[in-house]
């Protein structure tokens, strides 16, 4: 693209025509600061904390969403801007609630920031009248305080222009204005399907998980119980941000190993079930294919994903494989086949599982979800809470040794670390069905075409005589639009992935927060992933139906995929819903 | 928590008459607006069973036309009660205490202004002047103006309404 000059604070700076200030200043190595700006999901220019001055412009602009043209001269530092963001920030302070030492965003909230920044230094300046809101937490994954709310408004971009739900929006005007639902309704009314994307777009402390650590520390504590934990693929890959890592950092070893200080009586994989399902969900690709069974077989990893198809796609409810997500399969297995031959009643276990990912706090209470006739996971923490944990506990993570999961059920292929990044269920079941279908070694293990971090990705493989023809989508946006093609006739293919969060597990809702003067600038999706990649290529199996301990757990206990045992512990079922529900 | 409010009594003509306006429309750019003030001809107000109607056939989330219904004050959620009061919170009127009334009105009816009664008698809103300043402070219950008034009268003069 064309290169336009322009002057930021009197330096030429030569930036791609159709590039905004704040990208032009980044260029010139200026970080103009922002707060309601998130690069394509919340480009609105409304909070005006990034103001600059353009010479011959009538008032000060909002860099993030003004573009450059040829021989601008830009002021980025001048008293007038920095008055003026100042200012901006002491009347955001005036109505936001600032309990900041008991916030759970306490050392990642990007209002506080700013403040410190930007030199705030009076947070009462303009203290005036409050409104005051009831917390919302009808949802079964979230709570939603609007007292701490700043109207950014990224919540509802992501909600909307991302996932294209929009269950979220602002309701109100002027200074009643606050984000909500359609008349008012708690969140768990509507159709939001879990997500979290919210969580992860909100800068402040104004949307948050709903927090189990206690319940879990308070398991351990608890000599009448077995406590065992399954970490997902995403967890490792994002986890050691909360420790000051960089983006992109695999802690496996060191997470495994803070669990187990942590007391948890097993410390197992997430990674072992991700194989499970690849051996039931591979099964049941190739009996629709050979049997004339509804096609296409959709996975049914993203617990967010499901519960959009039953809102939105009720019709389409068959296409959905019927197995349960690796952290259901986990649960199941270990309260029915492991609790049986250590001998353990299940009534005393308590299945823990660490995820990327709020939904699975809803996919745990889900009817259809307790193979042993208890909960076949009892408490779904996401990686910020374990992260939490961590911290309370005082262990050094950094300084922790890696350590290896315990057996059998912390054992995974590199097949399975890749399911938290989009494509990598798809790779996986590709690795196990092709050998399957052709009875030969698969040479070459890498799909690279469903690999990256591109909305909708599709290919098709000559398999056995037979064209296979995929597709995997991640974000829930791009999966309407994928469906909507196939609903339409557009596209015919045999098998889909659909992921609820854009690029996978690696970005859900339950990962751990990063600020957007990163995320604008870097794409956080791919640098995660990138890590699940590294450990599936240094991983010595690399397909699921060779895991050791999946061979052994069919031997000893389910038959083969798709047994009628296999059905009853690692199966499930759906339901349809409406997306406007009318409240009773 | 979504509030109760009077009974939805939409008729069947009302919703085939809402159904061809939005088919007509729906595909123009810019519609949403326009189908929601034609929306509250047809039917008074804009109430949720309305405006699932609009969500489910513009494929518009419904969160999307309450925060368009919310915004503008032309739009209304609950209907108009068989009693309209308006209580004038216009300067005159409220140095000489109207918002007390305004305040007992909405303790006495548990509504808030912009409601309406769950049984449909009282529906409750604030205007500007009505002309009769030198009766300040003044309430309009439909046609009939109650001038110099104190918060005491407010219940007596409910209860003449049946």
């Amino acid at each position: 693209m064309e290169n336009i000059t322009i002057k930021i604070n009197g330096m030429e700076v030569s930036a791609p025509a159709g590039s905004t200030i704040l990208e032009a200043a980044r260029i010139a190595g200026i970080d103009i600061p922002t707060l309601c700006f998130l690069k394509d999901i919340n480009e609105i220019g409304a909070c005006r904390i990034c103001v600059v001055e353009v010479k011959g412009a009538r008032s000060l602009v909002a860099a993030c969403v003004y573009p450059i043209n040829p021989g601008m001269e830009v002021f980025t530092n001048t008293p007038l801007v920095r008055e003026s963001r100042k200012k901006t920030l002491e009347l955001i302070l005036s109505v936001h609630e600032r309990k900041c030492t008991s916030c759970i965003r306490s050392d990642s909230c990007e209002l506080q920031k700013l403040c410190k920044d930007l030199g705030v230094d009076d947070e009462a300046k303009y203290d005036g009248k409050k409104n005051v809101y009831e917390l919302d937490e009808s949802a079964a994954h979230m709570i939603r305080d609007n007292n701490k709310c700043i109207l950014c408004r990224r919540c509802v971009g992501v909600c909307e222009n991302v996932q294209g739900i929009g269950v979220i929006g602002a309701n109100e005007r002027g200074f009643q204005t606050h984000i909500g639902s359609s008349f008012e309704m708690g969140l768990g009314e509507t159709s939001c399907v879990s997500c979290g994307q919210c969580i992860v777009a909100c800068p402040v402390g104004a949307i948050y998980e709903k927090d189990y650590t206690k319940q879990v520390f308070d398991a351990i504590a608890d000599p009448d119980k077995y406590v065992v934990v399954q970490t997902a693929p995403a967890v490792r890959a994002g986890l050691g941000e909360e420790f000051g890592l960089p983006v992109g950092s695999g802690v496996e070893g060191k997470m495994a190993a803070a669990l187990r200080r942590l007391g948890f009586d097993k410390v197992f994989d997430t990674n072992f079930s991700a194989d499970l399902t690849i051996m039931e969900e591979a099964h049941e690709f190739l009996d629709r294919v050979q049997n004339g069974g509804t096609l296409p077989l959709i996975t049914s990893c993203s617990p967010g994903w499901i519960k959009y198809c039953e809102h939105y796609f009720p019709d389409m409810t068959d296409n959905l494989s019927s197995c349960k997500s690796p952290q259901q399969m986990f649960g199941a297995t270990l309260k029915t086949y492991y609790a049986q031959k250590m001998g353990i009643d299940p009534a005393k276990i308590v299945s823990v599982s660490v995820m990327p990912c709020t939904a699975k706090k809803f996919e745990i209470g889900r009817d259809d979800q307790n193979a042993s006739g208890y909960p076949d996971v009892d408490i779904s923490l996401t990686t910020r809470e374990l992260a939490r944990m961590i911290k309370q506990a005082g262990l050094r993570f950094l300084d922790l040794p890696d350590e290896d999961f315990d057996d059998p059920l912390g054992e995974g292929t590199g097949a399975a670390v890749i399911f938290g990044a989009t494509g990598g269920v798809m790779e996986a079941a590709l690795r196990t069905a092709v050998e399957t279908l052709t009875g030969e070694e698969l040479k070459e293990v890498e799909f690279t075409d469903v690999r990256g971090t591109e909305g909708i990705k599709e290919a098709t493989y000559h398999v056995a005589d037979m064209d296979v023809k995929v597709a995997v989508a991640s974000g829930l946006g791009n999966a309407r639009e994928l469906l909507n093609k196939v609903k339409s006739g557009e596209a015919d293919y045999h098998f889909i992935e659909i992921m609820g969060c854009p690029g996978g597990c690696v970005n859900g809702g339950g990962q751990p927060h990063v600020p957007a003067s990163f995320k604008n600038a870097n794409d956080v999706r791919a640098l995660r992933a990138k890590v699940l990649y590294d450990y599936d290529s240094a991983n010595p199996i690399r397909k699921s139906h060779e895991n050791p301990q999946i061979k052994k757990v069919y031997e000893e206990f389910f038959g083969e995929p798709g047994s009628h045992k296999a059905h009853e512990i690692l199966h499930t079922s759906y339901v349809k819903r409406e997306v406007n529900e009318l409240p009773e | 928590m979504a509030k109760k409010t009077v009974p939805f009594q939409g008729t069947k003509e009302q919703e085939e008459k809402l159904l061809e306006m939005i088919r007509t429309q729906k595909n123009e750019k810019g519609a949403l607006m326009p189908v929601m003030q034609q929306a509250q001809d047809i039917y008074g107000y804009l109430p949720i069973e309305v405006q699932k109607i609009i969500s489910d056939e513009m494929q518009i989330p419904m969160e999307k036309i309450y925060g368009v219904a919310t915004f503008y004050s032309q739009f209304a959620l609950q209907p108009k009660g068989k009693y309209q009061i308006s209580v004038c919170l216009g300067t005159a009127c409220y140095v000489k205490g109207s918002g007390e009334i305004y305040e007992k009105l909405q303790e006495t009816l548990k509504i808030k202004g912009g409601e309406c009664t769950l049984d449909g008698k009282f529906s409750l809103e604030a205007c500007r002047c009505v002309g009769a300043c030198g009766l300040a402070p003044v309430m309009m219950i439909n046609d009939e103006v109650y001038g110099r008034l104190t918060a005491d009268e407010v219940q007596q003069i409910l209860e003449k309404y049946e």
